[in-house]
Parts: C-alpha cells; structure tokens; sequence
C-alpha cells in the first residue's frame, strides 16, 4: 500500500491475515482489519474472543505468527514494542498500566518523552479530567479506578500521538464516570482529529462514539462495517454480540 | 527538574501543583510508616537484655556500619531483580573481585594510606574504590551479556547459571591469588576508636556509616530526580507498559546491572577493610545475610532493604553478643517474622 | 507387563542406548567388588550408588516438582548424622541403625514440612533464597553444636560386626568379609530406593506433579491442591536424602559437617541432575555416575596435565588438580546453555 495522493484514504492501520499463538494456544486466527484515518473504531465482540490480544499484537507486546500489520505506510509486524510506541502508537492496556508507586505527575512525565509537558496540552487534559489536577502530587496509587482510567487515557494524549489504542476504557467503571469518559472521548475525537481504535464491551459506549465498527469472534472479525448502520440493524446486533440495544443500558 | 513548558511569549505558568487547591478532602499520601519502626524497637528490646548501655551503644553502632556495607552491596541485587526479573547467585562474585582488585592496588597506595592524615586516608580509600567499582563493572557487563542474557525469564536456568558463574569466580580468585587469606590493612587514620563518654566507636565503622548514607542518599536521589531514575523506578512495577510508553527499557538493564555490579565491588572494599582480611570465599560468606535482608526489604526496594540490612546487622550484632550461637538463626527468624508479617517483604513494589 | 516393565513402574529407558549405558552402570555397580579389585574402586562404586539415590531425590523434587531448593544437602546430612550419631552413641548394633535412621527421617520429613508449607506465602525465588539461608544456618548449628555432633571433625564410629572387614561369610571360591557386605547393604538399599522413587513419579501421584510444573494454575484450576502435592513431594524427597545419607554414613563410616552438609555437596547435585538430565530420574544414575567418577579420576588426569605445562604460569595454575571445582562450574554453566535435557534427555531423544 503505497502513500500518495489519496493518503488521506488509506487506512492508518491495517492487519492483514494476523494470527497469534500464545503457547499451545492459537487465539488470532486471521484477522483482517482496517482503521480508517481519522475515525473512531469500535471492536466488539464477547469475552475470549481475541479483542486485547489483536490489540497486543498491533502493540508488539505480542507476535503474529503470520501475517502482517501496517501503520502509516510501514510494516511493523516484526517491531519492537518501543520503536511502535515511537512511530506514533498510544496503548491504553485493560488493567490501565498505571504506575502506582509514582505520582501522577511522573506518570504523565513518564509518558512526554520529548521531555517538559506542554502546558496548553495540559490544560486541556485538566480540563477533561478534573481529578489530575486535583491529585497531581499524589502516588497514583490512591485513585480511584474511573481516575486512574482517567490517567491512563491522559498519558496516552499528553502527547500529539497519530493512533489511540484503548483497551475497554470503562470497564468496571460507575454509570456517572463513564458518562464523563464518553464526553472526554468526544472532546478528544473533535479536537485532535486522531485515530482511535477501541475494544469495549459497553454497547451504549461503543454507540454513543463509534464511527466505524468492527466486531470480533473466535479470533477472526466476523462483521466491518459502519457504527450507523450496525446501530439501527437490531437483528444484526442480536445475531452478533447477542444483544438487542435496550437491554444495554 | 521543570516539567512544564512555557509557551514563547508568555509568562512562565506557576507550576499546577501551585494551583490544586488545597482542600482537605485530599487522600492521606498512604505513607507506610511502621516498618520505620522496626529497627528503633528492636535496638530498644535489645537494651535491657545486652544491659550496659556503652556496650549497646557499641553494639549498636558496629551493627549499623555492618549494615551500611550490607545495603551497599543488597541494593544492587534487589534493583536488579527489580527491574529484570533476574535473580543473580553471583553477585556474591562481585563482592570478592572488588575486594582483591583493592588488594592488588593497595600496595601501590602506601604512602597515602600510611599517612596518619585522614585526607589522605580518603584520597586512599577513593582511588581503591574507584578500581573496584570499574573492574566490577567491567565483568558486570560481560556477565550480563555472556550469561544472563543467554537465559532470560527462565528462572531455573538463571539461578543455576549464575550460580555456575560464582563458583568459577571465586575458584579464578583461589587460582590467582592462593586459598589463604591476604590481609588489607586499614589506613592508618582510620584506626582506633573515638571515645563518647564511656562508648567507644572504631572511626572506620563511622567511615562505613557516611559512606552507606552518602549512596543511599545518591541513590534516593537518582531515582527520585532524574528521568533514568523514573525508567527504573516504573520499569520494577510494569516493565512492559514502559516500553509501550516507548522506552528501550532493556537497554536500561546493563546499565542497572553493571550498577550493581559496581556497588557490589565498592561494598566488597569496604567489607574487606571492616575484617582486614580477604578470603576468596568472602563474598559467598555475606551473600546469605544479602538474600535474607533482599527477601525481608522487599524486591525491587532500596527503601526496604535499607531497613532491612540495618535490621539484619544490627540483630546479628546483638545475638553474636548474647548468644553467638544462634545468631544466622535469629535472622532467619526475623526473616520469617517479617515474611508472616508481610509475605512481599517490608516495601513490595513489583508486581510479582 | 513384562515382569521387568513392571519392576520399573511402566516407565524403562526409552532407546537402546540409554538403556545399554544403564544396564552397564548396574552390571558394573552389582559385581563391583569382584570386577574392580582394591578398596579404592569399591568406595568409588559406594559412592555412586548412594549419590544415585541422593540426586534422584533431587530430580524428584526440582525435576519433576519443580522447586528449587538449596537445603537438600541438610537432609543428606540428617540421615548421616542420624545413623552416624546413633552408632556413635549406642555402640554398633542393627538396633542402632534402626533408631537413629527412624530418627532422621522424622526429622527430616518433619523439617520438609515446616519449610514446605512456609513456601506458601513466598514466591519461588524467595523459597530459592530461603532454603540457601535454612541450610547455611543449619550447618552453622551442626558446627557449633559439638559436644553432640563432634563439629567440625564429625564422629567416627562402628558398625555392626557382620558389616566389619573382620567378619568374613566366604573364604571359597571368592573372599566375601563384612566389608563386601556392607557394599552390598549400600547397592541394594540404594537400588531399591531408586526404584520406589520411579514407581513414585510413575504414579497417579507423580503425574499431578508434572502437571504442577507444567502449568500451576492449570492444576489448580482443575481441583488439585498445590501445597499438599508439593509438601507431599518435599517430605519424600526429603525422607530419600536422609536415607541416603543413612548409607553413606555406613559406608564411611564417619559423619560430619563436610561430608555431608557442606554447600559444595549441593552443588554437586545440582550438576549432577541438571548434566544427567532434569525429570528422568534416569538422568540422575547418569550423573551421579559420571560425577563420581570423573571426582575420583578426573583429577589424576588434572595433576598430569599441570605438571605438563608447569612452564606456563596461569595454565599450570588452572590445570592444578585443587582446582576441580573450576572445570566443574564451567561444565555446569556449558551444560546448562547446551544441554538442557541433560545427557538422559538427549539420549531418549535420539530418533
């Protein structure tokens, strides 16, 4: 896939055909996937079905055994997870990955690795996430978990990074702060015109922000298509995820 | 270090922790304080047993130098299995190559270490130090690359191989320098004691003590103010989200490893010059009393295993006093008391 | 089954030619008296018969358990002293020997135990560095304690007149005397154990152990509880080391601190099982035998070769037959990067 002119059309990032092995066990079994620049992604699909593993291959953390994964015009299958970070990649993993045991100044040190962080970038991160302010000198150990979330998602956006990827972000969380989580998002799609790709399990989440949908099962992706469209085709939905929309509220 | 920028043009931003307001809502900082406690209560449990007060004092103090040494040396393993997950038998090698690498320097030392002038003594001291640290550092690194990458999270494999490695370095060390033991005399101004009333401390354990703290307080100091301090210091919790923050974390592993290496070599000159004497098993001999204060402190900590080894050598002084017989036992004791207590050690700070 | 199959629990060497190296080392060890005429090949053979049972017990618990731990040698020296001591105090009888091997095993089991289930609350490293510090303290205690144990120097003693070179059962056709006895007291004891401990890891038992190493939480999920599998599997191997140590006192008829618990000893059998192959227990005859061995031969090899190259200094000085334990930490480090399987594993692979 080359850049060009249409670069703008081109999927920032795409699998083709991934599969990974984790020991005996063959959890992606040839995934095919484009997130399309720009956009908000939405991956679905029921417990086990491979979503954080797909998202741990993109990352490196885990290998392809086959296949091929392509950011931004390069072939990263075989990166170390580092230099993905560095061309430009944010991971937001499921347990968050805060550092408990340092402030939460240094985790968001930890995360501007040009150095000093801006200050317009943190205002604005201050003004989706209150509570940073707040405990800014405090060990990050004391939050609450909708505020290390919180954190998890300001350390992936204290920096202009070109590809978000978030791993079930309101997990766990209480009704009121995933409320606050889908506001933030929004603020965040609108103002850094990012792309994001999302594995969550909230439908209503997924709804509220998804552009595109992708929905994963047995390892492979099973449904592509656009958020709209899946949103309004219940039979589709129940047939999918196992669910009708009014009972996901 | 600032860590907020200012845009150009604008007036420097006052730093944000200035404008959190300070409510009292805040959460408790959560210090974890009782382990703090520890060592003053057992010096004070001690002080009716031993009975005299100068010789507690005495005790006391000896102990505290023996531990300052002790945290020299524990605190690069403990980093190392921090921030690696590798945990090194040899490190006890370290111990005995930077002991003898003085000992072959030292002859050539005399004049300063003769001068009864404790500047010359120091300058002495540095020099000897500074070999150490950097022939063990130098075999740290080639330890590293040789024998522990080949067996990376095997640990089996690690402790067998570094293992291995002790024994052919101290069987090196008994090839070269002959199984008898070599003495390394003190420099003459840090002979003798300085007298407190009835207390008397021998000035090299006051010489151990400042040198113990001026590392642990280097060490707080790198770990707590420098960004390489921050890598290691979020590298021994989540190593693998700090490489997908897009650090080349194992790059940072040599350099921690040789550290420790390196602080393995200056407490084994130091721990050489507290018996005088060397003896090719001597890092091996120590390496116990390090695992037991490693295990007590908690993986991963320098503040754990401050206490830990202070703890440690303070307990053996006071048993080798009472009842020498048991004192490697009373520390395995205080090891199981503490582990019943917290099972992770004083200051667990990895995840595993 | 084969009457053999059955003897060896279902589990015989896998390929011709481990098979033929183990059946050697037996023809060898069962008519080693009348083979390898001289005292000092018979204590080579003793040797390797109870260091067989002594490193068995050790692939019982590291190679098929899968803990490490670096207090096996206080075992060894529980049954040492235990026989040792007994026959020290009691005088030389069968009923010595009984009592202070009963003794030692329960110690020995009841020691497992304690440092068993405190491996609870700790992780594997920890449990590693623990059971260094247990041992270190326990041969301290050996030592210090020697108005019981005789320190340092150990305690001589006798052993019951049938086992004395005095005593002599044959004259015709082969001189058969109590020395020859007590070798063959050694040898079958020794043989026996080993086959318990095969029947062992052949077991019901033994294959919840495998599944333990393999996959902890695997086991676990599926309803085995882990700490009594491995504290099961710890007082066995321990009640193996102090029988070991039992023969080995018979044999030499001495016990003390170097013989037994000195640290060196553990890392003998640690490169023992880990070059005779981890989790074969067959792997573990392999090392003992060729440790052993090369212990008592190998440095008359080593002596020749220094004075060879006397002229060359460092040379000379590594070569020195003192310097046993070098060579030996190069081929342990060599063996573990190269030989993980050990020589058994590689053996029952060769297809």
């Amino acid at each position: 896939m080359s850049d060009g002119d249409g670069a703008a059309a081109t999927p920032l990032l795409t699998l083709y055909g991934v599969n990974t092995h984790i020991g005996p066990y063959h959890i992606l079994q040839g995934v095919d996937l484009e997130v399309p620049r720009g956009s908000l992604t939405m991956l679905l699909g029921r417990n086990g079905a491979g979503k954080t593993t797909t998202l741990r291959t993109i990352m490196g953390l885990w290998h392809a055994s086959a296949g091929a994964v392509r950011f931004d015009g390069a072939d990263i299958t075989a990166w170390a997870t580092p230099d993905i970070a560095q061309a430009g990649i944010a991971y937001v993993p499921e347990n968050m990955g805060i550092f408990a045991d340092l402030t939460v100044r240094e985790n968001l040190l930890l995360a501007a690795r040009s150095g000093p962080i801006d200050e317009t970038r943190l205002r604005w991160i201050f003004s989706l996430f209150p509570a940073l302010e707040k405990f800014w000198s405090l060990a990050a150990g004391v939050l609450s978990g909708g505020q290390k979330q919180m954190l998890a998602v300001a350390r992936a956006i204290v920096e202009p990074r070109k590809l978000f990827l978030i791993d079930e972000p309101t997990k766990g969380l209480a009704p009121a702060v995933i409320a606050n989580m889908i506001a933030a998002f929004r603020e965040l799609k609108k103002s850094s015109g990012a792309t994001i790709l999302v594995v969550e399990q909230n439908f209503l989440f997924a709804k509220s922000l998804g552009d595109a949908v992708a929905v994963m099962d047995n390892g492979r992706i099973v449904h592509s298509g656009s958020m709209a469209a899946l949103a309004e085709d219940h039979d589709l939905q129940h047939r999918l995820l196992g669910l009708s929309l009014a009972s996901h509220q | 270090m600032s860590d907020v920028a200012a845009k150009p043009g604008e007036a420097p931003a006052a730093a944000p922790a200035d404008k959190a307001p300070a409510k009292p809502a805040l959460p408790a900082r959560r210090r974890d304080l009782a382990p703090l406690l520890l060592l003053p209560v057992l010096a004070l449990v001690a002080l009716p047993l031993v009975g005299s007060l100068s010789t507690w004092a005495t005790l006391t103090l000896s102990g505290l130098a023996m531990g300052m040494i002790i945290f020299i040396i524990a605190s690069g393993l403990t980093l190392v299995f921090g921030l690696m997950n590798v945990l090194n038998f040899g490190h006890g090698a370290f111990i005995s190559v930077g002991a003898y690498a003085a000992a072959v320097l030292a002859p050539a030392l005399t004049g300063l270490m003769r001068a009864d002038a404790l500047a010359l003594n120091l300058v002495a001291l540095l020099a000897l130090i500074a070999l150490a640290m950097a022939v063990t550092a130098v075999i740290g690194y080639a330890f590293e690359r040789a024998i522990i990458m080949p067996v990376y999270g095997q640990h089996l494999k690690q402790i067998l191989v570094t293992v291995g490695g002790l024994i052919v370095a101290e069987q090196l060390i008994v090839a070269v320098f002959g199984p008898v033991q070599i003495p390394l005399l003190l420099p003459a101004a840090f002979r003798g004691s300085v007298i407190f009333g009835d207390v008397a401390i021998e000035r090299y354990r006051l010489i151990a003590v400042v040198v113990g703290l001026a590392i642990f307080i280097a060490m707080l100091l790198v770990l707590n103010r420098t960004r390489i301090g921050l890598l290691i210091r979020a590298g021994v919790e989540n190593g693998e989200m700090v490489e997908a923050l897009g650090y080349h974390i194992r790059r940072l592993f040599v350099g921690v490893f040789m550290a420790g290496s390196a602080l393995a070599g200056l407490g084994g000159v130091m721990w050489g010059f507290y018996r005088e004497q060397l003896t090719p098993g001597m890092g091996m001999d120590v390496m116990v009393l390090v695992f037991i204060v490693v295990v007590i402190g908690g993986l991963g900590s320098v503040g754990g295993c401050f206490i830990g080894s202070l703890l440690v050598a303070v307990m053996a002084n006071y048993t080798g006093f009472l009842a020498p017989k048991l004192a490697l036992g009373s520390n395995i004791l205080l090891m199981a008391a503490i582990l019943l207590w917290r099972s992770r050690g004083l200051y667990p700070v990895t995840q595993r | 089954m084969s009457p053999l199959r059955a003897v060896l629990s279902g589990d015989p060497p896998r390929t011709p030619a481990l098979a033929t190296i183990l059946a050697a080392i037996l023809f060898g060890l069962a008519f080693a008296p009348f083979l390898f005429p001289g005292t000092a090949a018979l204590n080579v053979s003793a040797k390797i018969c109870y260091f067989v049972v002594l490193a068995a017990s050790y692939d019982l618990l590291l190679g098929y358990t899968g803990i490490v731990s670096f207090a096996h040698t206080m075992f060894f020296g529980i049954g040492g002293y235990g026989a040792g001591l007994a026959l020290y105090s009691f005088g030389p009888s069968w009923s010595a020997i009984l009592v202070g091997t009963l003794a030692a095993l329960v110690l020995a089991v009841a020691l497992a135990l304690i440092v068993s289930l405190f491996s609870l609350r700790v992780r594997a490293l920890f449990f590693a560095m623990i059971t260094l510090a247990v041992a270190s303290a326990f041969s301290i205690l050996a030592s210090q304690l020697s108005s019981f144990t005789g320190g340092e120097d150990g305690r001589t003693f006798r052993l019951p007149e049938t086992l004395r070179p005095s005593f002599h059962l044959l004259t015709e056709p082969f001189a058969v005397n109590g020395r020859i006895l007590a070798y063959y007291l050694v040898f079958f004891a020794a043989l026996i154990l080993f086959l318990l401990m095969l029947r062992v890891v052949n077991s019901p038992f033994g294959r919840v152990l495998q599944a333990i190493r393999e996959n902890e939480f695997r086991a676990e999920a599926l309803g085995y509880r882990i700490v009594v599998y491995r504290s099961l599997a710890s007082c066995l191997a321990a009640a193996a080391a102090a029988l070991a140590g039992v023969l080995s006192a018979l044999w030499l008829r001495y016990t003390g601190p170097a013989v037994t618990l000195s640290f060196d000893i553990m890392l003998d059998i640690l490169l023992m099982v880990v070059i005779g192959g981890m989790g074969t227990l067959y792997g573990a005859v392999i090392g003992a035998t060729l440790f052993v061995l090369a212990e008592s031969y190998l440095q008359n090899l080593m002596a020749m070769v220094s004075q060879a190259t006397a002229q060359v200094p460092l040379v000379s000085l590594i070569f020195h037959p003192d310097r046993w334990l070098l060579w030996l930490g190069v081929l342990f480090v060599l063996s573990v990067y190269f030989f993980p399987t050990g020589i058994a594993g590689r053996l029952m692979t060769k297809r």
